[in-house]
């Protein structure tokens, strides 16, 4: 208990909520736009981005790694998007190629590094799985406040995104540029992704995205109702994982933040007031009961106007 | 007796022939990204059967590699009939899965046998060193064993039943309508598609292994109009980039997994810009930019 007081963890407990919360808005967005997959896609891409940045730069510098990691994701989009567009290949064919050959190229990229490198460099293979807790301050203020720009984008903008997800036509006919906030999507999605790298990991990034807005969904029709819940449900399990990872000596935080937040996905499928299991069960039997008694009282009615 | 470049080139060989086999199928059945899936979550078996018997051999890795394989494909279809997106209940099944995998080897700590990075990477350069002894052949590596018969297993299930893959692949209602069992099938489709990343895990790692089930397959996509071509030339190119990936990998003194992975990569591109039919340079050259049907923007 005593290591959760330090300010050290309190930075870090701090920024994983920020993370977690972001995250979870936009993976509403991406729920909606049923691209669930695609962060998965692009959290991998962006590892060769990571590692080359890194050697370029010559240490680890968050800020300096994000920039990397943000042009290697987005190169990652641009070539799923260009060959879903200009050949015969299906979109999920698309990324589950960039996805392997790009983090294939970083793994490449990442034992070159290592070889040649310094002693420095050996926080780099915490960027598959995720290593919170080797963050330092400056991290955890760029970290804060990038994923504040997230979630102001998606907060100020509210009306338009959701005239976007639900109704592109009618927004076109507004005057609402699709391609503009295609543009955007992307970019908060891949500086969600990027910010959360140093957190999760590039290999369960996706999931801090993916599994609020699907906990979310059980919870509530209404978006807004659905991109506050999320938030929550996504800090929440940024906050209890990384406080369980601290358990333990040198444990990785992703795996426990996705843990964390899948008991989160199991409560909200199984109790969960809109669609949860519990719930539908019980409003099945009610309607079978009063089925029932139509059912008897109409044939008795029936009986009684039969002679 | 082989030397050691040739076990490598062997094993990395039948990585690529195992593969493109089951990546042809598993981009005609639009289910790319479940081998993802798949070949995350075998992580979680290949634990847990470790956990279990405290054992690391082949026969209990296949055992628990099917299980998760079945798992996930069925945990996948349920949470979708349960109201989930397809792709969302992808994304939460085998990050769940796959988390906990990774949380039972860090809690399982000081463990020289099961090592995260080495399931993940793949280290084909210890697979000749790790051999068993059959009779008349003599010493082989175990990890060749496991993919000779599994490149059997393959070749049994799929040319026995080769119209019915056929079949299921292109046109699953019409499949059903003159019953075949599409569901069944399904569930061997994906049983096959864990054996296989199961037995290239040695060599080429969990995430790789994606690589080369689905980028040779795409490449050999856009090259012919034919099953039996595309099948063909899908194990060609998953052997070819497995041996260039090898020797890119020898050149820069890298990872040999990545490389391959790599090299899979270069493989699709040259296809997706020189191919005859579907290449961008082709149809740029003839204007032939985009077949109408083929547009299925959405």
């Amino acid at each position: 208990m005593n290591m959760l007081l330090s300010p050290n963890t309190q930075w870090v407990l701090l920024s994983t909520l920020i993370l977690g919360m972001a995250a979870g808005m936009i993976g509403c967005l991406a729920y909606w736009k049923r691209q669930s997959l695609m962060s998965d896609a692009l959290s991998h891409a962006a590892l060769p981005g990571v590692v080359i940045a890194f050697a370029l730069y010559g240490s680890k510098n968050l800020l300096v790694m994000i920039v990397g990691a943000a042009v290697s994701a987005l190169l990652g989009a641009f070539f799923i998007s260009w060959i879903r567009s200009s050949s015969r290949i299906k979109e999920d064919t698309a990324m589950g190629m960039i996805l392997s050959v790009f983090f294939g190229l970083g793994i490449m990229l990442l034992t070159i590094v290592n070889r040649t490198g310094g002693g420095n460099q050996s926080g780099l293979d915490g960027f598959i799985f995720g290593q919170a807790a080797s963050m330092v301050r400056k991290d955890v203020y760029t970290m804060l406040i990038l994923g504040l720009i997230v979630m102001v984008v998606v907060w100020i903008a509210f009306k338009e995104w959701k005239l976007f997800l639900f109704d592109a036509d009618f927004a076109q006919g507004l005057g609402l540029s699709s391609r503009w906030m295609n543009g955007i999507y992307t970019f908060v999605l891949v500086l969600v992704i990027v910010i959360g790298i140093q957190a999760v990991g590039v290999i369960l990034m996706s999931a801090l995205l993916i599994i609020p807005s699907v906990s979310a969904r059980y919870w509530s029709s209404s978006f807004k109702q659905m991109i506050i819940l999320s938030a929550l449900f996504g800090g929440a399990a940024g906050v209890i994982g990384t406080m369980v990872s601290a358990i333990g000596n040198g444990w990785p935080t992703g795996p426990f933040i996705v843990a964390a937040s899948s008991c989160l996905f199991f409560t909200s499928m199984l109790f969960g007031s809109e669609k949860g299991l519990v719930v539908k069960a019980v409003q099945l039997r009610i309607q079978r009961k009063e089925a029932a008694k139509g059912w008897t009282q109409q044939t008795t009615a029936m009986k009684e106007v039969q002679p | 007796m082989m030397s050691y470049t040739a076990w490598i080139l062997l094993t990395a060989s039948l990585v690529g022939a195992c593969c493109g086999i089951i990546g042809t199928f598993l981009i005609l059945r639009r289910m790319a990204m479940m081998a993802d899936a798949i070949s995350h979550t075998v992580l979680l078996g290949i634990v847990v059967a470790y956990l279990l018997t405290r054992e690391l051999s082949g026969i209990h890795m296949l055992i628990g590699a099917i299980i998760a394989g079945l798992l996930t494909a069925m945990l996948v279809q349920w949470f979708h009939n349960k109201g989930v997106q397809q792709d969302a209940s992808i994304g939460v099944v085998f990050t769940t899965l796959f988390a906990i995998g990774v949380i039972l080897i860090a809690v399982q700590a000081g463990n020289a046998h099961l090592d995260v990075k080495h399931a993940l990477m793949g280290e084909i350069t210890f697979v000749p060193w790790n051999t068993v002894t059959l009779p008349l052949v003599g010493d082989i590596p175990q990890a060749v064993l496991m993919l000779c018969a599994v490149l059997v297993i393959i070749l049994f299930v799929i040319i026995a039943f080769y119209k019915e893959w056929k079949l299921t692949s292109f046109d699953p209602a019409l499949a059903a309508s003159l019953g075949i069992p599409v569901a069944a099938m399904h569930y061997v489709f994906m049983s096959l598609v864990s054996v296989t990343t199961v037995a290239s895990f040695d060599a080429v790692g969990a995430i790789m292994v994606v690589a080369m089930l689905i980028t040779p397959a795409a490449a050999a996509y856009l090259w012919t109009d034919r099953l039996s071509v595309m099948l063909g030339l899908s194990v060609g190119f998953g052997v070819v980039s497995a041996i260039i990936g090898y020797y890119i990998a020898l050149w820069l003194d890298t990872s040999i997994s990545g490389s391959m992975a790599f090299a899979t990569g270069l493989v699709f591109l040259i296809s997706f810009l020189f191919s005859p039919k579907h290449g961008v340079v082709y149809s740029r050259l003839f204007h032939n930019r985009k077949p109408l049907l083929e547009n299925n923007e959405t």
